[in-house]
């Protein structure tokens, strides 16, 4: 078993850390390579007349007065000059000077200030990454091009979420899913994992190997019930980190035909009711945090809904919804709200569905890669990158072939 | 290619303007404005219904503009300019002004700049400066003009072989040529010692490096020779002037300015050189722009930087007496007003009104303004030579 | 007009008043958390208690307090009616709104099942447990309620009240033969248990699949489930009070259920 990193202590008589986030005002343009920069991806604006690409970003081409899009562009560059940064009359940095930054030349062209990685100099090369802020804005962050990057960094920290040695809560572990994510956190070296049990509960469930590892803590947890959350979170103790919200309900059935009003009832209570819930009672508690986050897992049919499967695609549609104002909620807050994206999981929810299918410990892995990388959305496996590609780019027509 | 610009026959610049600057006032741009032009009025006798022009600057005074401060101030000229150019609007203030004046369409002009600076409004200020700042600088670190121009600094030094020593030997020039000054904030002798020792703001850049905000208001007039004759007010005439915007987009860091794109017609129209130069009065927000522009405006060459400064006396009596009144980096930097405090002191020294000491002789003033870093660099630039008339 | 209360209306509240009859609360709280039943997945499942603060003396209602509720009618302590199962459906009256009120107001004997269930999670009781029981206690009275007390009520806050294992659940209950007995040579009004269900935890696996809701419901009688502090009835001359809710056309409801009975003095 690996070492489990020690869990925060604090001074009780310690007035409580102010939580800053970075400045967050930004253009219109900024804002769609923020959305792009949410997917993990390098991008830059490019002329459709002359090719040339452009930073920061513009309304127009500065070479031609050209319309601009958006493309994915190589991340090389070349550090031109660097400063440390010791005065700021901004209240999230004066929480963190000092602070490296410098200019690089991009491959791609433009030239860029950006976030400055510790083991970079000047006339290093560098692969610039386009990250979220504290504010969940887009930023440039030149890391180190080859070999592994330290992610102890203090600068690089602040546009991820670590793990180790922090309090997570699972919202459902007892599938799974959930079970392969409380695994995959704990060998991530979280410090204490709160695994929600849905009920009811089987007495073998307890004596589960994963339930039973060195710093896992299974409560009772329904998070459409709201005194089943209470109860759940008053068992947390101390602060808590990270939300991973695994809940779903998955059931087939479509609208008119084989419809479950029942079920289908139950798969918007936890969906979207549930993730309320969840996000209601734990928002405090993550905004008083230094690295907060909340993973929401949801499936790639909430995107453009799914005939056999109608309930549980309208009802994470519902939850895509309310993410994507939860989201805004929190990022003046600085707590991240990330997305993982799924087609079927390879579980006995989705037996009668032939594969690709993602198995639970694959998506562990990505809702781990996701905190580490701080990347807001995330797609696991074929199905849901084809979704999330097909719908980006036409999405009408992705609705209408979905559901043919 | 450049068309060669008309000299400026039938310009008249006199009546250079203080108010004395503060480091924090609770009153507004309006009020610098207001108090300035009473100070105006008592030098020159023009009162509100003898000016028919005016140009004003300030990144203070929103919602307002130079339209609103002719109804609040009482002025109802036939002419009227409001420069968001900042630190280069002093020049380009002269420039149209100049062009009006020669024109026929205003004959008394004002120019006028002024800012105030309430606590804490530097970082609002600095918060909503242009658009490229927030999206692609002010994330990384907020660290104002000090990080833009640290990381020029740092290119520069690295390029042109520029010590810490060489940028405080400017320094401490300008503290020295202060010291005379009583309207400078900061009057203490500055030793090289204490220059390389101060803290670090963002490497490179150390604490004497950088400018101190204030609020304070700066102005001079713009008229006809007869007019400052019929006045009795001393004035200089304009020998040549010019002005760039984006120069040199494709260079990855800012190591020079735009005045290097036309500085060969500004010595060509002044009919000068700058040997000739008595006072030099440069943009000082960062001692690497003065030493840019040193190059730039034709004083040494670009990789000569280093030992041109280290082979120059700037102080009042030296070789090339620069920003004798302390410059921003002692006067301080009151805003759009730092861009006219250049203006108003290579105007005085020619005119012979110094608020400190006078330089023996000085007939030629040379004056630049920098401005408006949009995102990695000043995009404004200009220059104007000016020459006491007899 | 005679404001006197009827001799033997007034004798029993004098009794209740001075403790000679007991009231006994036989039904457990109603909580989010109480267990309900759990049916294969295959079949629709039981709502849970669901409950919904709508104010409590603040903005949504500075001087009120008030929840919404939500559950399933065989949620907590709760009343099957005969319509609840596919034999009981031609029943007359056979919905809790059409039950005669005189039905919900009966006599109980009680069978004590608790060191049988303790030693078998899956007791199951038989004609024969019956005829044995009815030899050491006397006949099983006609038109009484027949209370399994299993004790299963002090498991309720633990996982061995519903007792899921891999295989189901594992509970006591009555087999066919047995209620069979009950129904057509007692007469019985109908069963209660301090289980989650009439039937035994296995009981879907009989040869009878789920005989007490098969055979009691086909005959038009009651079940009451989920019911607590059984210990506490004599074995015989306890009434029983069950008034499910008026649900139009409800198959069963949550209840609050008393039993009156002689001091044990």
């Amino acid at each position: 078993m690996t070492e489990r990193s020690p869990r925060e202590k604090r001074d009780p008589l310690a007035r409580k850390k102010a939580r800053h986030v970075s400045p967050a005002t930004r253009s219109r343009a900024m804002h769609a390579m923020s959305a792009r920069a949410a997917q993990g991806r390098f991008v830059l604006q490019v002329c459709t007349d002359c090719d040339k690409a452009t930073y920061p970003p513009r309304d127009a081409c500065p070479y031609c007065w050209g319309e601009l899009v958006w493309q994915d562009r190589p991340n090389g560059a070349e550090i031109l000059c660097e400063t440390i940064i010791r005065t700021s009359t901004d209240l999230y940095f004066r929480d963190h000077l000092p602070w490296r930054m410098g200019k690089v030349a991009l491959d791609a062209g433009p030239v860029a200030l950006v976030h400055l990685h510790q083991d970079l100099g000047v006339n290093d090369r560098a692969a610039v990454r386009l990250m979220l802020d504290r504010g969940g804005n887009a930023a440039l962050f030149a890391l180190p091009p080859t070999g592994e990057i330290d992610m102890t960094d203090p600068q690089l920290r602040e546009f991820t979420v670590p793990v180790a040695g922090k309090t997570v809560l699972v919202s459902d572990a007892s599938s799974a899913i959930g079970l392969a994510v409380v695994k995959a956190l704990h060998d991530a070296g979280a410090g204490l994992i709160i695994a929600g049990m849905l009920p009811p509960e089987r007495l073998t469930d307890q004596k589960h190997p994963i339930l039973n590892l060195d710093g896992v803590q299974p409560v009772p947890l329904d998070i459409v019930d709201q005194v089943s959350l209470s109860e759940a979170l008053s068992k947390v103790g101390g602060p808590l980190d990270i939300v991973i919200n695994t809940a779903r309900h998955v059931r087939g059935g479509g609208v008119s035909e084989q419809a479950n009003i029942v079920e289908q009832r139950r798969a918007f209570d936890v969906s979207a009711i549930g993730f309320t819930r969840l996000a209601q009672a734990c928002a405090p508690m993550l905004a008083g945090r230094s690295h907060g986050a909340f993973v929401d897992l949801i499936s790639s049919d909430a995107l453009a809904g799914a005939t056999d499967n109608a309930a549980f695609a309208a009802a994470e549609a519902a939850r895509l919804s309310l993410l994507q104002s939860f989201r805004h909620e929190m990022r003046s807050t600085g707590v991240r709200v990330l997305s993982v994206f799924t087609g079927p999981v390879e579980d006995e929810h989705h037996q009668p569905v032939p594969p690709p299918k993602v198995a639970p410990a694959r998506l562990a892995a990505a809702i781990v890669d996701a905190l580490h990388q701080g990347r807001e959305q995330s797609c696991v496996g074929d199905v849901a990158s084809d979704a999330m590609a097909r719908w980006l780019s036409d999405p009408m027509l992705y609705a209408r072939e979905k559901n043919l | 290619m450049n068309r060669t610009p008309a000299p400026y026959d039938g310009v008249a610049v006199c009546a250079p303007v203080t108010a004395p600057y503060v480091r924090f006032s609770p009153e507004s741009a309006h009020w610098w404005a207001g108090k300035l032009l009473r100070q105006l009025a008592e030098d020159t006798g023009f009162g509100p219904a003898d000016i028919d022009g005016f140009c004003f600057a300030s990144f203070s005074a929103g919602p307002d503009t130079a339209v609103g401060l002719t109804q609040h101030l009482g002025l109802t000229p036939r002419w009227l300019d409001h420069l968001p150019t900042g630190g280069a609007s002093g020049v380009m203030a002269l420039r149209r002004a100049a062009r009006a004046v020669q024109c026929g369409d205003a004959e008394i002009v004002v120019c006028l700049a002024a800012d105030t600076n309430q606590i804490d409004s530097f970082r609002h200020s600095l918060a909503n400066f242009s658009r490229f700042s927030q999206d692609a600088v002010y994330p990384y670190g907020f660290g104002g003009p000090n990080a833009t121009f640290a990381l020029i600094t740092d290119a520069y030094m690295r390029a042109f072989g520029v010590t810490r020593e060489d940028f405080g030997k400017l320094c401490v020039a300008q503290r020295a040529n202060a010291m005379s000054n009583p309207l400078a904030l900061q009057r203490r002798p500055l030793s090289l010692e204490a220059y390389l020792a101060a803290r670090p703001i963002a490497d490179p850049v150390h604490l004497f490096d950088c400018v101190m905000p204030c609020a304070g208001a700066e102005a001079f007039i713009v008229t006809t020779p007869e007019i400052a004759k019929a006045r009795g007010l001393a004035a200089a005439s304009v020998l040549a002037t010019i002005e760039r915007h984006n120069a040199f987009p494709e260079d990855p860091v800012q190591l020079r300015g735009g005045w290097a794109m036309d500085i060969d017609q500004f010595w060509a129209s002044a009919g000068i050189s700058p040997a000739d130069v008595d006072s030099l009065q440069v943009y000082d927000d960062y001692p690497v722009i003065v030493a840019m522009q040193l190059a730039d405006l034709g004083f040494c060459k670009q990789d000569e930087v280093a030992d041109f400064i280290r082979r120059t006396s700037f102080d009042i009596d030296g070789d090339l007496p620069l920003n004798t009144n302390g410059g921003q980096l002692s006067a301080g930097q009151a805003g759009a007003a730092g861009g006219f405090q250049n203006m108003t002191e290579g105007l005085r020294q020619i005119l012979r009104q110094p608020l400190g000491d006078q330089v023996p002789n000085a007939e030629i003033s040379v004056v630049s303004g920098f401005g408006l870093v949009n995102y990695d660099r000043g995009i404004c630039t200009g220059a104007a030579a000016l020459r006491a008339m007899k | 007009m005679n404001t006197a209360t009827n001799p033997a209306l007034a004798a029993m509240l004098g009794d209740i008043a001075c403790g000679a009859i007991r009231v006994i609360d036989l039904t457990n709280i109603l909580s989010s958390d109480f267990p309900v039943i759990v049916l294969p997945s295959e079949f629709g499942q039981c709502e849970p208690f669901r409950m919904e603060t709508v104010s409590r003396y603040d903005g949504n209602g500075p001087a009120w307090y008030w929840n919404n509720i939500s559950m399933n009618e065989h949620t907590g302590t709760h009343f099957d009616a005969p319509a609840h199962w596919i034999t009981g459906r031609d029943i007359p009256n056979g919905t809790v709104d059409a039950i005669p009120a005189e039905d919900f107001i009966h006599p109980a004997v009680v069978i004590d099942i608790a060191d049988e269930a303790a030693a078998d999670d899956d007791f199951i009781v038989t004609r024969g447990f019956l005829e044995e029981w009815e030899k050491q206690n006397g006949a099983i009275p006609a038109r009484h309620w027949v209370l399994l007390r299993s004790n299963w009520s002090k498991r309720v806050g633990t996982l061995s009240y519903l007792n899921l294992k891999d295989d189901g659940a594992h509970s006591p209950g009555p087999d066919a033969d047995a209620m069979r007995f009950l129904v057509h040579e007692r007469d019985c009004i109908g069963l209660g248990v301090e289980t989650v269900g009439t039937d035994a935890g296995q009981a879907s696996l009989f040869d009878e699949p789920l005989p007490a809701h098969s055979i009691l419901h086909g005959n038009g009688r009651f079940g009451l489930q989920c019911l607590t502090n059984l210990d506490q009835l004599p074995v015989f001359g306890s009434v029983i009070v069950a008034t499910p809710l008026k649900i139009k056309g409800g198959s069963g409801s949550p209840l609050r259920v008393i039993a009156m009975a002689p001091s044990k003095d």
